[in-house]
């Protein structure tokens, strides 16, 4: 479903990496792995089309995804460094905001189900300004709850979480693949995902 | 499709009301440049008249460039602006709602403030009803063409300046033709070409700006 195909990418002066290539199926996972400025970072902006590769190509279901465009971006959820949440609004809010600008159907009582699942219970109506960092990063991972788009693409989603919630969003992941999601997620602790493919892609090695 | 537009509109505006500040700030610095004029020059009507229609308008341009370095920069920092960019619609319809909420929120206040202001300097009720007409015809497209600016130097270390400089040339025309409308009211030649022109570049502002801005933003966020 996702494939890559002799990617290459300079930053700046320097050759990232040049000549990558997989192919991800469904209900397959790829583990990103490498040290810092290794372009994990600059790999997966590229397979969310933020970041054109210097040289190769990206395709989804068989089509570029440049060719694909809106079409690619409907079945695509990133999450990245930045949670992507606004410090204005109450978690509520954010997460049907996000939900709108995405397209996607959430109901005001799906959204306040997710957000008791990421243990903010009783903090839906609290300005995001007021959470703590890992709170924070809760309110961008009840995203992930209810999202039911094909291929989701992670940049370092255990960071500022307790261990607890890191075997929650472990279970969370392996649920999306199950359904027959990707995923292709960057992190330097080890995380177990139960699930049933795991593929591995060592950058800079 | 236009669904989005009003999405980005809502967000927009639900995120401005939370700080009013910033809305507050930006029509209350127009209302106290606007109002220095009178206060520095004297109570010469003649010449206040005469000095009115520029004077709003220049006061309305900066008014409008104080709120534009923040057009995409917040959502820059915290991340959202790559979600919008990742949402299943071109991006140049979400620039337009932004352009859209920020015309809400920085240009409809100063149309609705200039008429009142507008009598300082004498105007009679005819030239007031330009002046209010042309701001409001006039200010779109400086949102528009605000954000084109704003989308380029997104990210630029001391860009509000640099901002500014971009910017304010583009505003000539609008600033020529929104003065003018008052102007040919004033001396009896009535203000409808102006005004129609006005009207004319701001739908080309909202119309082309977004798509510019659009791939402006593209590159920065690379």
């Amino acid at each position: 479903m996702l494939e890559a195909d002799n990617l290459e990418c300079v930053r700046g002066e320097r050759r990232l990496f040049a000549g990558l290539g997989f192919k991800l199926e469904a209900g397959e996972l790829l583990y990103l792995q490498g040290r810092n400025g290794a372009g994990k970072t600059s790999l997966l902006r590229m397979l969310i089309g933020l970041l054109p590769p210097e040289t190769g190509e990206i395709r989804w279901r068989g089509e570029p995804i440049r060719a694909l465009g809106d079409e690619f971006r409907a079945e695509l959820c990133y999450l990245g460094h930045l949670n992507a949440i606004k410090e204005e609004l109450t978690p509520l809010e954010n997460l049907l905001a996000a939900a709108r600008l995405a397209a996607t159907d959430l109901s005001e009582d799906a959204a306040l189900d997710a957000l008791e699942q990421v243990g903010l219970a009783g903090r839906e109506d609290l300005a995001c300004k007021y959470l703590s960092q890992g709170q924070k990063r809760r309110v961008a991972l009840a995203r992930l709850v209810v999202d039911r788009r094909a291929l989701w693409i992670l940049d370092e989603p255990f960071v500022a979480l307790d261990v607890a919630a890191v075997d929650w969003l472990a279970g969370i992941i392996s649920a999306h693949l199950q359904r027959g999601g990707l995923a292709v997620m960057t992190t330097h602790q080890p995380v177990d995902i139960p699930a049933g493919t795991v593929r591995q892609l060592r950058l800079g090695a | 499709m236009h669904n989005i537009v009003f999405a980005v509109i809502a967000r927009d505006l639900r995120l401005a009301l939370r700080r009013p500040a910033d809305i507050a700030s930006a029509v209350f610095f127009f209302v106290i440049v606007v109002s220095l004029f009178p206060l520095g020059i004297g109570p010469e009507v003649d010449l206040l008249r005469k000095l009115a229609p520029g004077v709003l308008w220049v006061a309305a341009l900066l008014a409008t460039m104080l709120s534009l370095p923040r057009l995409f920069a917040d959502d820059h920092r915290d991340g959202t602006l790559e979600q919008l960019a990742l949402a299943p619609h071109p991006l140049g319809l979400v620039v337009t709602g932004k352009v859209i909420a920020h015309w809400l929120i920085s240009g409809l206040p100063l149309a609705l403030i200039a008429p009142v202001l507008g009598i300082q300097f004498d105007l009679t009720a005819d030239a007031l009803l330009v002046l209010t007409g042309a701001i409001l015809l006039g200010t779109p497209a400086l949102s528009g063409i605000g954000a084109i600016g704003a989308a380029l130097t997104l990210g630029l270390r001391g860009g509000g300046v640099l901002l500014s400089l971009l910017v304010l040339p583009l505003y000539i025309p609008v600033l020529i033709f929104g003065a003018g409308a008052v102007d040919a009211t004033v001396s009896g030649l009535g203000g409808e070409g102006h005004l129609s022109l006005l009207a004319a570049m701001t739908i080309a502002a909202i119309g082309f700006a977004p798509w510019a801005s659009a791939a402006a933003l593209k590159i920065a966020l690379e």
